[in-house]
């Protein structure tokens, strides 16, 4: 694939700087969000002491599992050896990146305290999976950026199976320890599965690749460089395969869940009477971020319908990522099992929550930021090939 | 010597007796608290006894923990902390209704700790589960992992503050066992409250003291711990639940 021809995207256009422009707002909404919230305290937010992780963490989530994903073209094309995809395996690495960096940022200025963001970097609890992950997410910039570096640069072509597979296994154990800061939860029931680890590896995959091929296709548009249907079907075949594996996983888990008698409540309250959670879990999750997409690459076919399925992907995987952490703490603790509890402190009751303007800044800010660095990144490297034409670079 | 100036001469010796020796006294006392310096030691497993059949329907035990503690709360039930709460529980199967106080149990496995990326969340060797307020960075993540709901994030600015208590915005807290007083040799203002105020439901105690009535209690009368199944020893145990 050397003959494949890289090139700078232009980033002189008017289109360009408004882009530039919109994206900067959300990043300024959002940095308004985190001050405020810093400055009057988490009380100005929907949290409370029952669901003390909320929107933020939804698309800090969504945006991390969703940059472990990004890197699935890349992948492909350096571990499995598929040549249709390595001329895009760049802009794979560059999504990845940013859409960490954006999840991260998110993450750290919920904090209570993010100004001691330099403790987190200084004082570790080897037992925390939390430190684990502070870990893992540094190390997958640095693994990326090798990855990448060995794709830019020529000398370096030479190590790019290595290091792509280096960056592959990296992202499954980053995953797996996303997944794992909920399945590792003993004391909650809607958690404390290992199943949650495979889980968040299959959205990753689904959500990485959706957010890819949204990206590849308006970046391709906008900067007027052709973009072939043989390789958008592939992708678009990829992107079912994951979307169908998600509901696999989800189906087993409840499914296990129905089974054990003191699960049944829990089973009760997400599927039937959960309220906004099982709506969100039907109709966001399993018929929009599932079914449709199903329908829209095996069924309809075609770039529209490719577009949408992908963005019907990230719109079900943040309802998904919505029951998950806020439906999950909704849900009551069973302190003790066999009672019925009430409290002054909304023991036994199933906790209420509403996302408030700052936590959905705050998010927004965060995929503004990704977006913005995925844009920066086409300005000033060749990520992008100049052409994508179906003809162009050998089929594979 | 008559009678009279016997006996006035007899309380005089016996008030100088006292006010020179109530000082020592005191410093008996003072020696037997252990001082600043001194390490909390393993040799101890402080806890707590709640026998839940004498808790009546009084809040003597939150009210004296809220004015040891400082954490008034602002009407915002939703957002105010909670250090220690009443909790009334209804058996499904019989309706049987019973109220007990829930606070920190102060696990010898505790889940919040396994969890806190700092190490901010912390079990001292006399397990006692503290926050250290330093190097606690609002994640919240032990909030989530408590299986007990007994712990609260600041949500907005505090004032007010104990000097031996201190809070801060954007980070975790939960019951300390009133580890200052317990350091002063003293008991945990609930227990205190609850013999002074209530029905003398709580017993504080050194576990590990084979003297100390709490470890007769749980040697020779049946006790549980909340959530046995999840095998974290609290320090906390109830009785007749």
């Amino acid at each position: 694939m050397a003959s494949v021809q890289y090139r700078e995207i232009e980033g002189r256009s008017r289109g360009f700087f408004v882009i530039l422009m919109t994206l900067g707002i959300f990043i300024t909404a959002g940095l308004a969000a985190a001050w405020a919230m810093e400055h009057e305290g988490h009380v100005i937010t929907g949290m409370t002491n029952r669901i003390v992780w909320g929107t933020p963490h939804v698309f800090a989530v969504f945006l991390i599992v969703a940059a472990s994903g990004a890197l699935n073209v890349a992948s492909v094309a350096s571990v499995f050896g598929r040549e249709l995809y390595k001329p895009l395996a760049r802009l794979s690495g560059l999504l990845a990146l940013a859409l960490l960096a954006g999840g991260l940022a998110v993450l750290v200025l919920d904090l209570g305290r993010p100004d001691r963001l330099i403790v987190a970097m200084t004082h570790y609890n080897f037992k925390s999976i939390f430190a684990w992950n502070i870990f893992l997410y540094t190390g997958f910039f640095a693994v990326v950026a090798l990855y990448l570096w060995t794709m830019l640069e020529r000398r370096m072509n030479g190590y790019t199976v290595r290091a792509g597979v280096l960056a592959f296994l990296w992202r499954l154990v980053l995953t797996t320890g996303t997944g794992s800061i909920f399945g590792f939860l003993v004391a909650r029931e809607p958690y404390n599965s290992a199943l949650l680890a495979p889980l968040f590896i299959v959205m990753s995959f689904a959500f990485g690749t959706a957010a890819f091929v949204l990206v590849l296709m308006a970046a391709c548009r906008w900067s007027g460089r052709a973009l072939g249907d043989a390789l958008l079907a592939r992708l678009g075949n990829l992107l079912g395969i994951f979307v169908a594996a998600v509901l696999y996983f989800v189906a087993v888990h409840h499914l296990t869940n129905l089974y054990i008698a003191r699960q049944l409540e829990l089973e009760r309250f997400l599927l039937l009477d959960g309220g906004i959670y099982t709506w969100l879990f039907w109709i966001g999750q399993v018929l929009v971020g599932g079914l449709v997409p199903l329908v829209l690459v095996f069924a309809a076919r075609g770039r529209g319908a490719l577009a949408a399925a992908a963005a019907c992907v990230i719109a079900g995987g943040l309802a998904q990522l919505y029951v998950i952490i806020i439906g999950g703490q909704a849900y009551p603790q069973s302190i003790f099992p066999g009672k019925d509890l009430s409290s002054s402190f909304f023991d036994g009751v199933v906790a209420s929550y509403a996302p408030s303007l700052p936590e959905v800044a705050l998010g927004v800010g965060g995929v503004g930021l990704a977006a913005a660095l995925t844009v920066l990144g086409l300005k000033v490297l060749p990520f992008l090939p100049r052409s994508l034409a179906d003809d162009e670079p050998a089929k594979a | 010597m008559n009678p009279e100036r016997r006996q006035l001469l007899g309380w005089s010796v016996a008030a100088a007796a006292g006010a020179a020796l109530a000082p020592g006294l005191r410093l008996v006392e003072l020696a037997l608290a252990r001082s600043p310096e001194e390490a909390a030691s393993a040799l101890q497993r402080w806890g707590l006894l709640i026998d839940v059949a004498k808790c009546a329907d009084c809040d003597e035990c939150v009210t004296a923990c809220r004015d040891e503690n400082g954490w008034t709360g602002l009407g915002r039930p939703a957002t105010d902390a909670q250090w220690i709460r009443k909790v009334s529980l209804r058996d499904r199967a019989t309706g049987h209704v019973q109220t007990l106080p829930l606070m920190c149990q102060h696990c010898e496995h505790p889940p919040c700790v396994d969890v806190c990326p700092t190490g901010a969340s912390f079990r001292r060797a006399d397990g006692i589960v503290l926050v250290d307020k330093h190097t606690c960075i609002g994640c919240r993540y032990c909030v989530m992992a408590c299986p007990f709901g007994a712990r609260s994030f600041i949500h907005e600015p505090v004032s007010g503050q104990k000097p031996d208590v201190p809070r801060g915005k954007g980070t975790v807290e939960s019951c300390t066992l009133c580890v200052h007083r317990v350091d002063r040799g003293e008991r945990p203002a609930c227990v205190e409250a609850c013999n002074r105020d209530g029905r003398k439901a709580m017993l504080f105690g050194d576990l590990n003291d084979s003297s100390s009535e709490i470890h007769r209690r749980v040697r020779t009368e049946p006790s549980t711990a909340l959530r046995p199944d999840l095998a974290l020893n609290p320090g906390v145990r109830y009785q007749h639940l």
